[in-house]
Order: structure tokens, then C-alpha cells, then sequence
């Protein structure tokens, strides 16, 4: 399990930059979308493990990018803690290192932030092989301009994960769903609504006509919370399965996409099924409609949509023109020579 | 560059009171909260919209002037001090809320708005903005999103990184771009992120959507007195280890707490050698069920007395002698120095004696406040510039302080930025290669380097020097400083 091959996959890199051919950057595998496919030499980083260091009542842990987040959950959760952004787990295989390069959030991203809010710091190696530290395993850091955060969702494209240190928080004591039937656009504001409210929800979410809520917290918060939602009934345990994309909806046959929307946005008519998590942010769609039709739908909704499974073309939102030229620039600081998971996000990166 | 030809087109771009430039009336923006630095800019500019603050870089980039922006001034880093050949642009007139729409719990403001009255008008609704910096009675978002400004309930809540959802940007060339979105995440780079704490190196905020939260329906104070800063340490682990996430857990040690008490009179234990203030939120349920809990956990780290805020007076009496702890403690000697170093919190009995023997080792006197609940000190050192060689030896002792966080795995700054004051001591805490991927981020934003030059990233052959921050009874101790 403690196993530090960074000195292996710095080398693997600066080959890689001296002969100028591209890296593949390869975790669990587990992602059942990991971006626009790459051609290059895989850098496997599921034997770069181990826990650098846990203390508890510091509530921060710094682990090597390729451990098993199964490995992580269980270690912390001895401690009664937890990894406050509970990434989707989508097969034992599944990395941390994934997670946060995907930067890859579940049922509690609007309370709890998403995986680049636990975020601390890191160690990556860039593409020019070198290793390069940034943020710190401390709460508060504003030294430096906060590239850790910038390598969460970057999809490996600015830099190899070797290490990250995580803020953990307490498992909540107590935790409850609780469900109703209504429609998905009084489900879309009634969550919105209750967002608003003092509650201690770690969870809300919408499908097959049912409005689902989790609560999450002390037995005495929880308790006051289900008297102040007593319209509501005890429903099914559905969290995992929607994070981890294991719930029937996500076997229709229609090509699946993820919508990242302002919250409070209406639901478009377009053909399909939608599931609505994260209180109203990100959204399933099952839908036969063209790609073009769905970005733009996401795009008016004040977001994004990506393309999960079945369809083709580009995985992500194409990025304005003044945007993209900045990403270049970017990606040119951590990549001069384009090494690096070149297309997973964009061609032009 | 050509200042004269500069100010003329200037005064085309822009109204007249919307630029300042004469000898008498600059000096009202020669520092910031940092007060031992001062520079007189070239001029002031005080926009009141984006196109102008467009049209002002543009006009910059032209002619090479370079660009120090600044929002209420009330930074403790010398961030908005300014340059002798540059501007000064204030964002102090860009004080919109533009929007505030409760169902979706955000604030569109312009980033001169003040930290406090984002809170003030989202209250109606229930609602209010967590980052609450010491400074947000005058502080302004912009300032807040420069800084990734915390406060003292950021354990719970997080810092401003946390609590803004979106920023309009406007770069050195005049590009105007959109960074997130009110969206949970955006397509392509997490730019928010990299902006938030970047000191106005890499553009111009002009517009930031906030993150609204709920107000708590209760909130507790307890207070707790120890006979030693060991136990004071110790019962700030148990209460985490316990799963326990106050929303704020503040320490004092008895410098601290005589000078607090003095200053404002909260009825703190002065004997104590260490208290903790700790607050708790959420349904009344809850608040009692926690503070019964960590009444128990304080008592099983020895604390000689507890008390509970029993009003919201004596909560904010409480509160108002931590947050006064700085001048507070300004009345005890003619000069303090002032740390802001960040450490594992479990490492804060071991800091807190090497901080009592360096305060031997140099003679010089030293009161700590912590924000305990994520370990960030700011230790204040105690000395008199007008005694010869003092001031040297506090900024021996503050560089030992800094240098100390670093080696047990923390940071030289925690929440009041590098600006020029610590611009040295990044080379502590960053390698070289570090160091050049932070310059290579800067001229991926500003090539022309004209963002606030000097600040926040050292020159790698800065890098053997320590400055450090000297107050002295309002005045300055090395007026023609000169440092890049």
C-alpha cells in the first residue's frame, strides 16, 4: 500500500520531454468519462500509493495520488471522518488522483464544496519532468498564487498528480432521507427554496417524480429538521447510487450528459429524462437531441453539459475565444511541450 | 514613457474628479493598512465602471505605466502600496450590489462593496456572506477576493475561495473575461481559484457573485480560561477530535488578554495564562447538546473557568476584544511587529514555546492570537524602535517566527497576503522552480508586468533578504525604503 514511485515517473516524464512524445495519464481507469481520448505512453499511477500522512484532529490528510479512494474512505472513517466532497466511487479501482483531476464531487457539493474546496495542496510533476510543490497541509495559505486548485478538473493537462493534501471533516452522526412526489419544476424551486433555510442538508436530489432529501448532522439538528419537514416521508438510501452512476437511470440507451446549471434554472423542453442532483446544479440528461442543442440549452441555463456515454465529438463545452487563448498560455506554463494528456480537454490544450 | 503626455490622456478618458494627481492630495493613498510603507503614486484613478477601468489599462499598457490596484486600503501587507511611477486604481467608487437574488443565494456586486454590507442587505431574506475579515466594517470584496480573505469563522465556513461563485475580469490589454459561473463549476480551468489571492497581480475584478448562506438560527459563546497555553492547545485538539467543527475557536495568551481587557473590558480572566473563545452554531437542539459537550471536553483539559455568553452584548463584547487585539496590544510598547504564520494545528504547543524561547533568546516581548480552530498565529512582537538595535532584533525574531512555521510544515502567511511585507520570506516557504512557474502564471495574465510589479513573488535574487512589517506609534521608521 506505501508505495512512492515518484522517482520512476519523474523519469517516465523527463523521457517523455526530452524525446517529445506524448504521456497518457492513467489512475484507476475507473472514470466513466474521462475526457477526449489521448494517444501517448501511459503513465500509470496506480502503483504510486500510500498515505503520507493522517493525524485526525488536524483534519487534513495527504495521500499519494494512486491510492484507492476505498482505501482512503476506510482509513478515515475509522476516525469517524470522511472526505467532505464524497467523490463518486465508481469501482474499487477508483484513484484520488482521478478524483480530484476530474475534480469529481457527490451528493453534498452544495453544502460541503466541491473536490477542489478540500483541497489543500499538492505535488505534481509538470511537463517538463520537474516536481513542483504547491499550497501546504495547513487550513489557511495564501503564499503563492493557489495552483493546487488549479490542477482540480484540469484533467491532467497542467501537470501530473504525485500527492494531495485534503481537508476531512467529521461523519455526520446521524444521517436521513426523506422523500415526496412532485414535479420537477416544484422540486427545482422547493430545493432552492430550502437552501436558503438553516436545515442541515447534505443532499437533495430529484427523479421518477420524487423529490429526495438528505439530512446530515448531530441527532438533535436532524431530529428539529424532520419535524420542520414533516410533509415529507422516510425515503430510500439513492446517494451513492446517483454519485456513483450505479442507479437504473443511468442504463437507458439515449447518449447521457452531464449539465453543470444555475441552480434555480427551469427544466428546457427537450426530448429525454432528466435526473436533478446537487439541488438543482447538475443535471442528467438521457436525450436524443443533437449535441449543439444540448450546449446550447446548457448555456442558457447558465452552465455547461458534457458528454457522458454513447454519442460522439467533443466531450466538454467549447470555451470562448479570449478564454481558450488564456488556457494556451496556461497550459504552456506547466507544458511547454504539449506532453501532457494533449486533447483530454480541449485540441487546442 | 512619458508621464506628462500619460496624465493629459487621461484626463480625455476619464472626468475630471475621477483622477487625482496633485502633490497635495496624493499622500492620502501613499500606504495601506501597512503603514511603515509609503510611496506617492504618479496619480490616483478612481473609475465608477468597467469601460473605464478598461480604458485605463489600455492606456497604461500604451504607455508603460505600471498599475497598483486598491480597494479600501486596509491590507496589513503593503499589497496597494503604491509605485512612484504608476498609478493608483482605486475601485472605492465601483460600490454597487447589483444584484441579490435570495432563491439562488448569491450577490452580484462591484468589488469596491464593503465585506459587511453584503451581509446587511442580504439579512432581510435570511441570508447573509460568511467570510468575516476583522477589517469588514471597511474592507470591500474586491480587497477580499485579492487577499482570499478569511475571519474567524472560516474553520466552518471557508475562506472567500469558498464563497464566490464568479468574477468578471478585466486584463492588462483590456480583455474583458468571465471566470466561473453561478453554475457549481464551469468548462476548462478552475480560473476563479487561481484569480482568488492572486494580490492584483494577474487583472482588474470588476464584478464578483458571492455565495449567500443561510443564517443560524443560534449561536453560543463560550469561554474557557487556562492555567497554561499547553492545555489551551490541547483542549482545541480534543474539541476536533471529538467532531467537533465550531464555527469559530479563537486563543489568547495573557499579554493578549491584559491588553484586551484593558482596551475593552470583556471581563476576561486576566491571571489566566491562556483562553479560548468558542463559538457554536445551528438549531437550539443542537447549540445545547454542543456547548454541554465542549463545556465537558474544556473542563477535561483543565480549564480553570468557563463562561457562556448569556446575551448577544456580551457575545459581541467577547468577540470585540479579540478582534481589537492588534491595537490593543499596540498600547503595551512604543512598536510592535505583527505575524500572520499558518502551522498544524497540532503543532501549536510546540510553536507556542519556541515562540517563548526566541522571545528569551532576543529580550524582546511577545503577545500571540491564534485562530486556533485552523492554526493561523500572529504573534506580536513587542519592542522600541528609538532603543538601538531592537528593531533589528524583532525582525531577527519575526524572520525566526516565519522561518519556524515553515520548518513544521506550515506557511508565512495565512490570511494577510505576501503584498511587499513578506515578499522575502516566500523564499522560504517556495523552491526556485516553484517560484518560476509563478512568474510564468503572471506573464501568461500581464506580460508587460505592469499588475502591481514588486508584489507577492520575490525575484529569485531577492531571496537573501528578510523585511517584515514595523509599526511605530503611527509614524514611519525608514520612510525612503526602497525595496525593488
Amino acid at each position: 500500500m506505501d508505495n512512492d514511485l515518484s522517482v520512476d515517473l519523474q523519469d517516465q516524464v523527463q523521457r517523455a520531454a526530452s524525446a517529445g512524445y506524448a504521456l497518457a495519464i492513467c489512475g484507476g481507469g475507473s472514470q466513466p468519462q474521462p475526457g477526449n481520448p489521448v494517444q501517448g505512453e501511459t503513465v500509470n499511477l496506480t502503483g504510486h500509493t500510500g498515505v503520507i500522512d493522517y493525524a485526525p484532529e488536524e483534519l487534513i490528510i495527504t495521500v499519494r495520488s494512486g491510492t484507492p479512494l476505498t482505501a482512503i474512505s476506510a482509513l478515515l472513517a475509522q476516525h469517524g471522518q470522511m472526505l467532505a466532497f464524497e467523490p463518486p466511487i465508481f469501482s474499487a479501482a477508483s484513484t484520488i488522483g482521478g478524483a480530484i483531476a476530474c475534480n469529481r464531487s457527490g451528493a453534498a457539493r452544495p453544502w460541503a464544496g466541491a473536490a477542489r474546496d478540500s483541497v489543500l495542496g499538492c505535488q505534481i510533476l509538470d511537463g517538463c519532468g520537474q516536481r513542483l510543490n504547491f499550497g501546504g497541509q495547513v487550513m489557511k495559505n495564501v503564499a503563492g498564487y493557489d495552483v493546487s486548485r488549479l490542477m482540480c478538473g484540469a484533467h491532467g493537462t497542467l501537470g501530473i498528480l504525485l500527492s494531495v493534501s485534503l481537508k476531512v471533516l467529521p461523519i455526520p452522526p446521524e444521517s436521513v432521507t426523506l422523500a415526496r412526489t412532485c414535479g420537477a419544476d416544484e422540486a427545482i424551486n422547493t430545493m432552492n427554496q430550502l437552501c436558503g433555510k438553516p436545515l442541515p442538508l447534505t443532499g437533495a436530489a430529484w427523479l421518477d417524480n420524487q423529490l429526495h432529501l438528505r439530512l446530515g448532522g448531530s441527532p438533535e439538528s436532524v431530529r428539529q429538521a424532520m419535524h420542520q419537514l414533516s410533509e415529507y416521508d422516510r425515503g430510500p438510501d439513492i446517494w451513492s447510487a446517483i454519485s456513483n452512476l450505479q442507479h437504473p437511470f443511468f442504463d437507458r440507451q439515449a447518449p447521457l450528459w452531464r449539465l453543470a446549471v444555475t441552480p434555480t434554472s427551469g427544466l428546457p423542453p427537450v426530448p429525454g429524462d432528466w435526473l436533478i442532483d446537487w439541488a438543482g446544479g447538475q443535471r442528467w440528461l438521457s436525450s436524443p437531441a443533437d449535441a449543439n442543442t444540448i450546449r446550447q440549452i446548457a448555456s442558457e441555463a447558465g452552465g455547461h453539459a458534457q458528454r457522458w456515454h454513447a454519442g460522439d465529438g467533443p466531450v466538454f463545452q467549447p470555451l470562448p475565444a479570449g478564454l481558450l487563448a488564456l488556457h494556451r498560455r496556461l497550459k504552456h506554463v506547466f507544458d511547454p511541450l504539449g506532453i501532457l494528456n494533449p486533447g483530454r480537454l480541449y485540441a487546442e490544450l | 514613457m512619458n508621464p506628462a503626455s500619460f496624465l493629459a490622456e487621461l484626463r480625455e478618458l476619464l472626468p475630471a474628479d475621477a483622477i487625482v494627481s496633485r502633490q497635495s492630495t496624493l499622500p492620502a493613498w501613499e500606504c495601506d493598512g501597512l503603514s511603515a510603507m509609503k510611496r506617492v503614486p504618479l496619480a490616483v484613478v478612481l473609475p465608477t465602471a468597467e469601460s473605464e477601468v478598461q480604458a485605463v489599462l489600455r492606456l497604461c499598457l500604451r504607455h508603460g505605466i505600471p498599475v497598483v490596484p486598491r480597494g479600501a486600503g486596509t491590507g496589513l501587507s503593503g499589497g496597494a502600496l503604491p509605485h512612484e511611477q504608476g498609478i493608483v486604481l482605486s475601485l472605492a467608487r465601483m460600490k454597487s450590489i447589483l444584484e441579490l437574488n435570495p432563491l439562488l443565494r448569491t450577490a452580484r456586486v462591484q468589488p469596491g462593496v464593503r465585506n459587511l454590507s453584503v451581509s446587511q442587505a442580504a439579512r432581510p431574506w435570511g441570508l447573509y456572506y460568511a467570510p468575516d475579515p476583522s477589517s469588514q466594517i471597511a474592507c470591500t470584496i474586491g480587497g477580499n477576493v485579492a487577499e482570499n480573505s478569511g475571519g474567524v469563522h472560516c474553520l466552518k465556513y471557508g475562506l472567500t475561495v469558498h464563497n464566490i461563485q464568479s468574477l468578471r475580469l478585466v486584463c492588462m490589454d483590456g480583455e474583458i473575461l468571465t471566470l466561473g459561473g453561478t453554475s457549481p463549476d464551469s468548462a476548462g480551468y478552475d480560473l476563479t481559484a487561481l484569480l482568488t489571492g492572486s494580490e492584483g497581480l494577474l487583472g482588474i475584478v470588476t464584478e464578483v457573485t458571492l455565495r449567500l448562506l443561510p443564517l443560524p438560527e443560534h449561536t453560543r459563546l463560550v469561554m474557557a480560561a487556562f492555567n497554561s497555553t499547553h492545555q489551551a492547545a490541547d483542549a482545541v485538539s480534543r474539541i476536533i477530535a471529538a467532531g467537533i467543527i465550531p464555527a469559530g475557536l479563537e486563543m489568547m495568551d495573557n499579554p493578549a488578554i491584559r491588553a484586551a481587557e484593558d482596551f475593552v473590558h470583556a471581563g476576561y480572566p486576566v491571571d489566566a495564562s491562556a483562553i479560548l473563545l468558542c463559538e457554536v452554531d445551528g438549531a437550539m437542539a443542537e447549540v445545547e447538546a454542543r456547548t454541554s459537550q465542549i463545556d465537558s471536553l474544556l473542563r477535561d483539559s483543565g480549564a480553570s473557568h468557563i463562561r457562556h455568553a448569556e446575551t448577544e452584548e456580551q457575545r459581541n463584547l467577547l468577540w470585540k476584544g479579540r478582534k481589537s487585539a492588534f491595537p490593543a496590544v499596540g498600547r503595551l510598547a512604543p512598536d510592535y511587529y505583527c505575524m500572520d504564520g499558518s502551522i498544524p494545528r497540532r503543532k501549536l504547543a510546540e510553536v507556542l514555546d519556541g515562540i517563548e524561547q526566541l522571545s528569551r533568546q532576543y529580550g524582546l516581548a511577545v503577545a500571540n492570537v491564534f485562530h486556533a480552530g485552523d492554526g493561523n498565529l500572529h504573534p506580536l512582537i513587542l519592542y522600541d524602535a528609538n532603543q538601538p538595535g531592537e528593531l533589528e532584533r524583532a525582525e531577527s525574531f519575526g524572520a525566526d517566527i516565519l522561518a519556524l512555521s515553515v520548518a513544521v510544515g506550515g506557511s508565512i502567511t495565512g490570511e494577510h497576503g505576501v503584498g511587499l511585507e513578506k515578499i522575502d520570506q516566500m523564499c522560504l516557504q517556495y523552491q526556485a522552480d516553484e517560484m518560476a512557474c509563478f512568474h510564468a502564471i503572471k506573464r501568461a495574465f500581464d506580460p508587460a508586468g505592469l499588475l502591481n510589479p514588486g508584489k507577492a513573488i520575490p525575484e529569485l535574487h531577492r531571496c537573501a533578504e528578510l523585511s517584515a512589517m514595523h509599526v511605530h506609534q503611527g509614524q514611519v521608521p525608514f520612510p525612503g525604503l526602497e525595496r525593488f
